[in-house]
């Protein structure tokens, strides 16, 4: 069984978020990117599912600028065996939204026939949380969303999800999008030897344009805001001078 | 000229940072107060590719140069200093092991050391013979067995907690031309360590002498050939400067980092210490002297792994300039953090005290202008 893994390149989790000045949406010119850190989670996953000897191909491919390549290179040096980049932008500010990147993985999925795709759950960037389902409705296939843990046994998976108020666990059928939760597993650092045979695997590059994908946004972003700076707190005398204050504000 | 990194460079700084964020820098503290650095650390390092880092791909190595190497040190030294340089000195024998050893000595002692399932320490420094280290008097006796070892190595990082010893000792006459490197096991039968050395920094390393006495080895333990030694031990020299100047850097980097942050919160006369302006000259004071020292260290690493004629003199000037940019600005960074800075919690008091061995070990940095001006002076027309 092949495993696809869709990664998306985001900004740092570390790096000091900041909004371009027309307030168009968050400054990514000269900002360190990483990968979706749920998308190392399912990459991690996927080769676990390869060591184990339940899948023999892990292939992972990111949608978006040719940059993305190098995100496509540390999942290769986790440990994915090949890559497939789709250039579907050129300015790194043009988020692709969910709607397209399905339809772009429906085609990938079509061409290289995996049994499983693991996503991450959600990109931090804009916190969609979309792509997985999608991709399930367009190919008719079960899903198995927030995953904490992930048992594929033959022609079905048993699959536990976070969900509110606990855990919930879930027999599917598969083929199966599965999407990543935090607590599936910890993502591996790529070590030295295999950073350094990332760059001899094969990496394919293909556009939008060859899947015949309109990746025109359809969303208009209207505004962005930084978060309100913190204000100074104030000291209260008693619990019921807190509850008065929490009143005035609203907050209970 | 190019001098970005690569991108598969850039991945090898980010890995070891990460990991040394997680694993390291956490405990640094903890295992200073304890004064060593657990064991089980190491079989972790070892699957990263961090325990043979310039050992060649043949030998099971990562077979990186040593520009790589020192992005590495850079990086784990971000986290704790003691620890980067004792991965150090591990990779500077297992490349003396990988270069000049057997295939014998190579499957007993290096593949283990690669994984790091075991740790080597490096012994050429003697009580008597520091600078002068080709005055060295350990001396390893030939008999029909192999060599029987008497004498005492000093400063030795490691010392009765490494599982195995590299030690430059005198097979021959006097002068560097009699000297050979030989391993010792751990456990061999005349081998003893002297009691736990209390210094400055470095806390977490255990530090002691190690003591030979009619310490019975077999002749395969030999490395190379005999009366090579000297010359063995000298040409790890280079890189292990290039690997403390790293250390030097990345711990510097790494104050300057918490001292950014610190300047933002403090508040002194009414307004956040960042705001005044003779401590922001020494912010742009502290970054002018790291990039220097950064751009330094990566030209003499570049050199040596080019093999230029000038690659030692590179070193020895980085090696100069890295470790004492790098105390002086920890020492500024502890400045800027007023008394906080001299309490331990606050992480800065270590690096101040770790950094300054860097000025003296490796050469120190008066040998290091020895090599510089001697090679001045020679090269006048």
């Amino acid at each position: 069984m092949k495993v696809l893994v869709p990664v998306k390149r985001v900004i740092d989790y570390n790096v000091k978020v900041r909004v371009k000045s027309d307030g168009s949406g968050v400054d990514l010119a000269n900002v360190k990117m990483s990968m979706n850190p749920f998308d190392e989670i399912a990459v991690e996953e996927a080769i676990r599912l390869k060591e184990a000897g339940k899948a023999d191909e892990v292939i992972v491919v990111s949608i978006g600028v040719k940059q993305a390549q190098e995100t496509l290179r540390t999942a290769l040096a986790m440990g994915a065996d090949r890559a497939i980049l789709v250039i579907a932008a050129d300015d790194v500010h043009q988020d692709i939204e969910p709607l397209a990147v399905a339809k772009i993985l429906k085609a990938v999925v079509e061409a290289e026939g995996p049994g499983l795709v693991i996503a991450g759950k959600q990109a931090i960037d804009n916190d969609m949380n979309a792509t997985g389902q999608m991709l399930s409705a367009l190919l008719g296939w079960s899903q198995g969303t927030f995953a904490s843990e992930l048992d594929v046994d033959g022609d079905t998976a048993v699959i536990t999800r976070e969900v509110d108020g606990g855990l919930q666990t879930i027999k599917i059928k598969m083929p199966a999008i599965v999407t990543a939760d935090l607590r599936l597993n910890e993502p591996r650092y790529a070590s030295l030897p295999n950073i350094m045979k990332a760059k001899k695997k094969p990496l394919d590059e293909k556009t939008a344009a060859d899947f015949g994908v309109d990746v025109t946004p359809r969303l208009e972003i209207v505004k962005t805001t930084e978060p309100a700076a913190r204000s100074a707190g104030i000291k209260v005398g008693s619990v019921d001078e807190l509850v008065a204050k929490l009143k005035e504000v609203g907050a209970v | 000229m190019d001098f970005a990194l690569t991108e598969e460079q850039t991945a090898i700084f980010d890995m070891a940072r990460a990991f040394g964020e997680e694993r390291i820098a956490p405990n640094a503290r903890a295992w200073e107060a304890a004064g060593i650095i657990p064991k089980e650390l190491w079989p972790e390092i070892g699957a990263l590719g961090f325990g043979g880092i310039y050992v060649s791909e043949d030998s099971g190595g990562a077979g990186l140069n040593r520009l790589d190497a020192t992005l590495i040190f850079e990086a784990l030294s971000m986290s704790c200093p003691s620890v980067a340089a004792f991965l150090s000195i591990h990779n500077m024998c297992a490349k003396m092991l990988d270069a000049f050893g057997s295939d014998d000595i190579k499957a007993r002692f290096l593949t283990p050391a690669i994984s790091m399932d075991t740790v080597l320490s490096y012994c050429l420094t003697e009580p008597g013979a520091g600078s002068d280290a080709a005055a060295l008097k350990t001396r390893a006796t030939r008999s029909n067995e192999g060599y029987a070892l008497t004498g005492t190595k000093a400063f030795i990082s490691g010392g009765g907690y490494s599982d195995a010893y590299v030690v430059m000792c005198r097979t021959g006459d006097d002068g560097p031309k009699g000297i050979s490197t030989v391993v010792v096991e751990d456990g061999t039968e005349g081998l003893s360590f002297g009691g736990l050395e209390d210094k400055m920094g470095w806390r977490s390393q255990p530090t002691r002498q190690v003591q030979f006495d009619d310490c019975k080895i077999p002749a395969s333990n030999l490395v190379g050939d005999e009366g090579e030694g000297f010359k063995y031990a000298m040409k790890g020299l280079d890189g292990g400067r290039l690997n403390i100047s790293a250390c030097s850097l990345g711990a510097a980097q790494a104050a300057l980092n918490t001292t950014l942050q610190y300047m933002g919160e403090r508040k002194a006369f009414g307004k956040s210490i960042d705001q005044f302006q003779a401590l922001q000259f020494r912010l742009a004071d502290m970054e002018i002297e790291l990039q220097a020292a950064r751009i330094f260290l990566r030209q003499a690493a570049w050199k040596l792994d080019q093999g230029t004629p000038d690659a030692t003199q590179f070193c020895a000037m980085a090696k100069t300039f890295v470790t004492e940019v790098g105390s002086r600005i920890v020492n500024q960074c502890l400045q800027l953090h007023g008394g906080y800075g001299y309490l331990a919690d606050y992480g800065i008091e270590k690096l101040v005290r770790d950094l300054r061995v860097h000025e003296i070990l490796e050469g120190t940095n008066e040998i290091m202008r020895m090599i510089v001006s001697r090679q001045l002076l020679s090269d006048r027309t």
